[in-house]
């Protein structure tokens, strides 16, 4: 066991302090660090819509086995200000401890708990005596937290190395910080807590990443090279990614005016033969719903991320939701067909965007990934990405003249419903994309005959697409088939559901959980039959309606009589879900 | 090069008779020919409204987007695939009402393309309402006391958008027009070519007579389009003389010029498999 909590085998650690302080950038540094000596992590950031000045929390979750999300307590607070102790004493297990200033004065009243221990550290006193910035109090910090658990503080020091890789004054500064926090740790607390971090010795090819890095690097291996955005928090992080890395993927990357440009550039791009994408939350969706309807009838094939966050309207902007669901899955006018897929961790992430991509081409449709805030700002390990992914990109034929008898027809009506495609641009030929209805050759038409042609070619590609998205696992299943309580949910309700199933084993109740995939076409067969027959049945959702079930009932005619429903803005625990399952069982 | 006789389309033209899209539409396609083009290498893309259906009318690469959208459309095209010569066409309520949100963007990013706006100072399809260029005072259906908004001047939103080409034709001066759709066609960045161009079902005021009574030929007049100065005030010039021509142009580097990706050659042409995303992962390990 090299991961030992005050409670069990996995470790929590919660870093917090004011906007401002670099807290996602110091949690994700530790968590790479601790999964550069093979252990498994888990962290996410709580923050208000503020550049400075309010409170935030960063939390990590380590263990030796693959951790899925936060726990519902934590067991060492490391907190860079008096308001974060007292605004998560209470999370604190028995026998947990906080780090703090000494300067700060926290009488007995105040913590109003005699079970956990307070360590004073010179966290000032160390800025001060190493001559740094104010920032760097998360790095003194950090490296106290490395010394009470007994980790190796090499690891950290290389992960800063890298993270500011060139910038020596920086990185020597930090190793100072690190060194000091670690040796005051050590010397004054070692073996204090009854917390252990150690190294497992292990060396497997594992990656921390959030899942907007996840879905920019699956649009890369995907092929995308084209992306234009307005940003929009939760999924700003995409567009960041992309123009950091534009001269190596050799990706055009616009940032637009709004997401109604960033859409119909994606069309427009689409139109002349490149693979392009968008992302936005809820509000930014609401513009783009008019070019989703143009793409949908000029058939050009994209990627749409949806990160979603709680509405209506600005709602709570940097917290998760699960609210869109519905939304996504009939957004704009006219009927069309589409997918809607929705990962629920960075792996998934990861292989849904290429798949997404995929689809989008073959079919010549709009791909919609739903994600929430809970799985794209959140940072998880997971072994290193398969980067050799198929690109299929359908009946697109890049030549470089048109080799047919009559006039390239853009719309011509297939079997399939997809019809080849060329780029404008094909010497002998001319490509007319028409949002008006159209005849085969893109012309604008509004007899009745043709436009129930074309409307049924278009809807054709739903019935195969239906048929292909059968066979790509749309819905998982984890956990025995003999369980007393089979939980239902999709996105990022993921990961608390399966860290809740070994919560509920320890307690000696068999769980599984049902994992929706793809929501449209939804997967009627594949549900059914992942859902079986028998045991209690709970749906989990981050909504206040249900919106899973609605689509669920609609489309199997199965409702839910128990459900767990979360619309305050916060994640799913683990802990909540299992109360949530004893309680129905 | 393309004749004359392959940019008809077999659709039949529902403009009304005497429309001046007509005139305009002529002028485009002879511009097209003088210019030496080949069908495959123009792509067009048009908005809603009389104006849209013009790629029914030409036989090149066509986009058909939807109201006010033109411009991030074209952008979108010509990023993609700047080997194509993109042309967007707008009306006066595509560009100037619904659209104008990205009319600065396109001007002040210097995207190459052309813009040309069907600018009949009313609405025509939806059967005769206000536009933004319609004139204070203008009398409508939705103005039955007369519009009391100004109107907006094109112009100056292009030069205070920091366009690079700024020109504005009159459809009833057909040669006069080829001239400058060929000058904006050639130009590197972001050209507006703001067409006056008659409605005659919907607009009993600003006719080709109004226009005829009162354009001018601003290269007759020793107009120098390098000087803004100069620019900014004729375009503010309506009254019993109305400036037509070249207003202003500026050399300036197209936006495609600022994506390295695009040094080697159009991205629709580029092999989307060869990006090392292994090399990326590094980063996360």
């Amino acid at each position: 066991m090299t991961a030992q909590g005050v409670n069990g085998s996995s470790v929590s650690i919660l870093i917090g302090g004011e906007a401002g302080q670099g807290l996602s950038r110091s949690g994700s540094l530790l968590g790479k660090a601790l999964m550069r000596g093979g252990l498994h992590v888990f962290g996410s950031i709580d923050y208000p819509s503020v550049i400075r000045g309010s409170h935030n929390f960063y939390t990590l979750t380590v263990s030796d086995e693959e951790v899925h999300s936060n726990g519902d307590s934590v067991d060492l607070i490391l907190a860079l200000n008096k308001e974060t102790v007292l605004l998560h004493v209470d999370e604190l297990s028995p026998g947990g401890v906080i780090v703090y200033d000494e300067g700060v004065k926290i009488s007995s009243e105040e913590l109003g708990r005699d079970d956990v221990r307070l360590l004073p550290f010179p966290l000032t006193g160390i800025i001060k005596e190493i001559g740094g910035p104010e920032v760097i109090r998360n790095t003194v910090a950090l490296g106290a937290g490395l010394g009470l658990v007994g980790y190796d503080v090499e690891l950290m020091k290389s992960v800063i190395s890298d993270a500011f890789a060139g910038r020596d004054t920086i990185i020597e500064m930090n190793h100072t910080a690190i060194e000091k926090g670690y040796g005051y740790a050590r010397e004054h607390y070692a073996d204090a807590v009854p917390i252990e971090l150690r190294p497992s010795g292990e060396d497997p090819d594992r990656i921390i990443v959030t899942g907007n890095e996840a879905v920019a690097l699956g649009a890369i291996a995907a092929g995308c090279r084209f992306y234009a955005a307005y940003p929009m928090t939760p999924a700003s992080a995409v567009l960041h990614y992309l123009i950091s890395t534009e001269e190596e993927t050799g990706m055009t990357v616009v940032q637009t005016e709004s997401e109604i440009s960033a859409l119909n550039m994606v069309v427009g791009a689409s139109y002349a033969g490149v693979r392009a994408m968008t992302a936005t939350s809820g509000g930014g969706f609401c513009l783009m719903t008019e070019a989703l309807s143009l793409a949908a009838m000029t058939e050009s094939p994209l990627v749409l991320m949806l990160g979603q966050r709680p509405g209506p309207s600005t709602g709570l902007a940097t917290y998760t939701s699960q609210g869109d669901l519905l939304f996504a899955v009939h957004a704009a006018h006219g009927e069309f067909p589409r997918v809607v897929v929705a990962p629920g961790d960075v792996e998934e992430c990861f292989h849904l965007t290429v798949e997404a991509f995929n689809l989008a081409e073959r079919y010549q449709i709009q791909s919609i990934i739903v994600t929430d805030k809970q799985v794209i700002e959140s940072h998880k390990s997971t072994p290193a990405f398969e980067t050799e992914v198929g690109i299929d990109r359908g009946e697109l034929e890049i030549v470089d003249e048109w080799g047919g008898e009559e006039g390239y027809k853009r719309y011509s009506i297939t079997e399939s419903g997809v019809s080849p495609r060329i780029l404008p641009g094909t010497v002998g030929a001319t490509v007319f994309a028409n949002s008006n209805e159209h005849t085969e050759y893109g012309y604008t038409t509004s007899d009745a005959l043709e436009t129930r042609v074309m409307v049924d070619k278009r809807m054709r590609k739903g019935s195969s697409l239906r048929a292909e998205i059968a066979g790509l696992s749309p819905v998982k299943v984890y956990g025995t088939e003999d369980a007393d309580v089979t939980l239902v949910g999709w996105g990022s309700t993921k990961g608390a559901a399966l860290e809740a199933i070994k919560a509920l084993e320890r307690d000696g109740m068999k769980a599984r959980f049902v994992q929706v995939v793809y929501i449209e076409p939804f997967p009627t067969e594949a549900f059914k039959a992942a859902l079986g027959s028998g045991g209690r049945r709970l749906l989990i959702e981050g909504n206040r309606t249900a919106q899973l079930g609605q689509i669920i009932k609609l489309h199997t005619g199965i409702s839910f009589e128990d459900t767990l429903l979360k619309y305050d803005g916060r994640p799913f625990t683990p802990g909540e879900i299992a109360a949530r399952a004893m309680e129905v069982l | 090069m393309v004749e004359l006789s392959e940019l008809g389309t077999p659709v039949e033209n529902t403009w009304c008779p005497g429309c001046g899209n007509f005139g305009l539409l002529m002028t485009f396609k002879n511009a097209l020919v003088e210019l030496g083009l080949e069908r495959e290498e123009v792509a067009i893309v048009a908005g809603i409204g009389c104006h849209g259906k013009i790629t029914d009318y030409v036989n090149v690469n066509a986009l058909h987007t939807i109201h006010g959208r033109v411009l991030p459309t074209a952008t979108g095209v010509k990023l993609a695939n700047h080997g194509l010569t993109v042309i967007g066409f707008a009306g006066d309520g595509d560009a100037y009402n619904i659209g104008i949100g990205h009319l600065p963007h396109a001007a002040r990013r210097n995207v190459d393309i052309t813009y040309v706006v069907h600018d009949n100072l009313v609405y025509g399809l939806t059967t005769g309402q206000t536009s933004p260029t319609s004139k204070r005072g203008y009398v409508s259906k939705t103005t039955p006391r007369g519009s009391f908004e100004p109107g907006i001047n094109p112009l100056v939103q292009a030069l205070a958008s920091d366009a690079s080409f700024v020109a504005r034709g009159f459809a009833g001066e057909p040669h006069h027009l080829r001239e400058l759709f060929k000058q904006a066609i050639s130009h590197e960045g972001f050209a507006l070519v703001d067409v006056l161009q008659p409605c005659v079902t919907w607009n009993r005021v600003n006719t080709y007579q109004f226009y005829r009574e009162r354009v001018y030929k601003l290269e007759e007049e020793g107009h120098d389009p390098g000087s803004f100065d100069e620019a900014y005030m004729r375009a503010r010039e309506w009254g019993d003389r109305i400036p037509i021509g070249v207003l202003y142009r500026e050399e300036r580097p197209a936006y495609r010029k600022n994506f390295p990706a695009l040094e080697k050659g159009p991205l629709a042409r580029q092999s989307p498999e060869k990006v090392d995303v292994k090399r990326l992962l590094k980063e996360f390990k």
